[in-house]
């Protein structure tokens, strides 16, 4: 009997310390991570600045004729995507606020601005 | 998932300075494009930055420091000796000459358009005209003048005073309105409507028939268009393009992967003038260049993925370089200013 007892105590503790876990991640979890769509064509983002907010992706997708290789060097967060072909993507997490540089080495032209936030 | 469309451009730091755009003269007939709108030709407008409008007095000083062998430490090299105007802006040497007649590693580019760039040099190192300007003047491998040295220099010779403050009045003899005097000047070596040109805006024989024919392989078959793009024939950008030298190019000034052994695109205007031809001219024609590509360059390990063979006839070949013989400006005598003394 005390050992039913015993194993009873054990599940309600269980699923108390469940509940505390799922609740942890909850609240540290980005609450709406979104993924945002920045176009190569023509040699050129086909924008000049993005705000995002910190957990948020950038997925790069060239499409235009001739390969690039999207690079940062900013304090926050330094990448690079290597080379990635006409009709190839790749794609970029940002866990850290701060404003980034973002480039391509082969078209030193090509500039973009992103503004991570809170 | 959200895709970002411009709803404002940043404001870019240098103004571009306006000018009017002139209309190209038609001739009869249907021109495929005007001046204003045609990809191809040069704009009207030479960029400059809002600190360094171009004037008179600011051309003339920077034209005559830039003939002027005493910016050097010899006294004997000028700007020209190696950006000569009778070679197209360039020397015509396979490398470079520096201080003491040593050989560079390095083909001398030619200025021509260099006004349009926003990165300077075969990797890149420079940001425009003005930073570029006292660059190989205070390297001891090739000008070998320090800045102080060439400030107190031009100090003492009495008529360069007048010029300067003319130029930039008040500011003196420095390094600042010496490098935007010279960069001023550069600014007005643009190249002229070539026979390509004046074929864009509507003379249909202005150039013959090989010419167009390779001006289409430029754009198709050749792909040479996927680097030598727009107005001035090139992207800006840099690519290595298998010349199998170990020159790190670009890698030298950027660490990335991509730019082991890539170099900068160079103008293909007034190519004709400023052979030979690569970072380390390599090619003394523009028919081996042409075979160059034709081959696909060298396999390297970091080679382009444009680089392919093309496949193209010996009658391709030709055509192509039939085409590049038509971007060359009409050739006029250049003066050197009287020099100060």
């Amino acid at each position: 009997m005390i050992r039913i007892v015993d194993s009873l105590a054990i599940v309600r503790h269980l699923k108390s310390i469940f509940a505390l876990l799922c609740l942890g991640l909850l609240l540290t979890a980005p609450a709406h991570a979104e993924d945002h769509i920045v176009t190569q064509k023509n040699k050129a983002f086909t924008v000049a600045d993005a705000n995002i907010k910190v957990g948020d992706t950038i997925t790069f997708r060239n499409e235009d004729t001739v390969v690039h290789n999207i690079f940062s060097l900013s304090d926050p967060m330094s990448f690079d995507l290597g080379t990635y072909a006409p009709g190839e993507t790749r794609q970029v997490a940002f866990k850290t606020m701060g404003t980034y540089l973002i480039e391509c080495s082969i078209h030193p032209n090509m500039k973009l601005n992103v503004h991570v936030t809170n | 998932m959200k895709n970002l469309m411009d709803t404002g451009l940043k404001k870019n730091a240098k103004v571009i300075t306006c000018f009017a755009l002139v209309l190209a003269t038609l001739c009869p007939g249907s021109p495929p494009r005007a001046q204003q709108t045609d990809p191809w030709l040069r704009p009207a407008e030479v960029p400059a930055p809002a600190d360094n409008l171009p004037s008179d007095a600011r051309i003339l000083l920077g034209r005559t420091l830039f003939f002027d062998p005493r910016v050097s430490g010899s006294g004997f090299v000028s700007c020209a000796s190696c950006h000569n105007p009778g070679f197209g802006w360039s020397d015509g040497l396979q490398t470079a000459l520096g201080s003491g007649f040593h050989k560079l590693p390095r083909h001398t580019p030619t200025i021509l358009n260099a006004a349009y760039g926003t990165l300077l040099m075969w990797d890149g190192r420079k940001q425009g005209l003005e930073d570029q300007a006292l660059g190989p003047i205070t390297s001891p491998a090739e000008m070998d003048m320090p800045v102080g040295d060439l400030i107190e220099r031009l100090s003492h010779i009495a008529a360069y005073q007048p010029l300067f403050d003319a130029a930039y009045p008040g500011q003196g003899v420095s390094a600042e309105t010496i490098a935007k005097a010279i960069a001023s000047f550069e600014r007005t070596v643009v190249s002229q409507p070539s026979p390509f040109d004046r074929w864009r805006m509507g003379d249909a024989s202005a150039i013959n028939t090989e010419a167009k024919h390779g001006f289409e392989l430029f754009t198709g078959k050749a792909n040479c268009i996927k680097c030598h793009s727009g107005f001035n024939f090139s992207d800006g950008g840099f690519h290595n393009i298998g010349i199998g030298d170990d020159d790190p190019g670009r890698y030298g000034i950027l660490k990335l992967p991509a730019m082991r052994g890539a170099f900068k695109t160079p103008t293909l205007r007034d190519v004709a003038l400023h052979s030979p031809y690569m970072h380390n001219g390599s090619y003394n024609t523009l028919a081996q260049v042409i075979e160059h590509y034709n081959r696909g360059g060298v396999q390297v390990p970091n080679l382009a993925p444009e680089m392919q063979p093309l496949h193209l006839t010996q009658e391709e070949e030709t055509d192509l370089v039939a085409f590049l013989d038509t971007l060359t400006s009409p050739r006029t005598p250049v003066a050197i200013p009287p020099l100060p003394r």
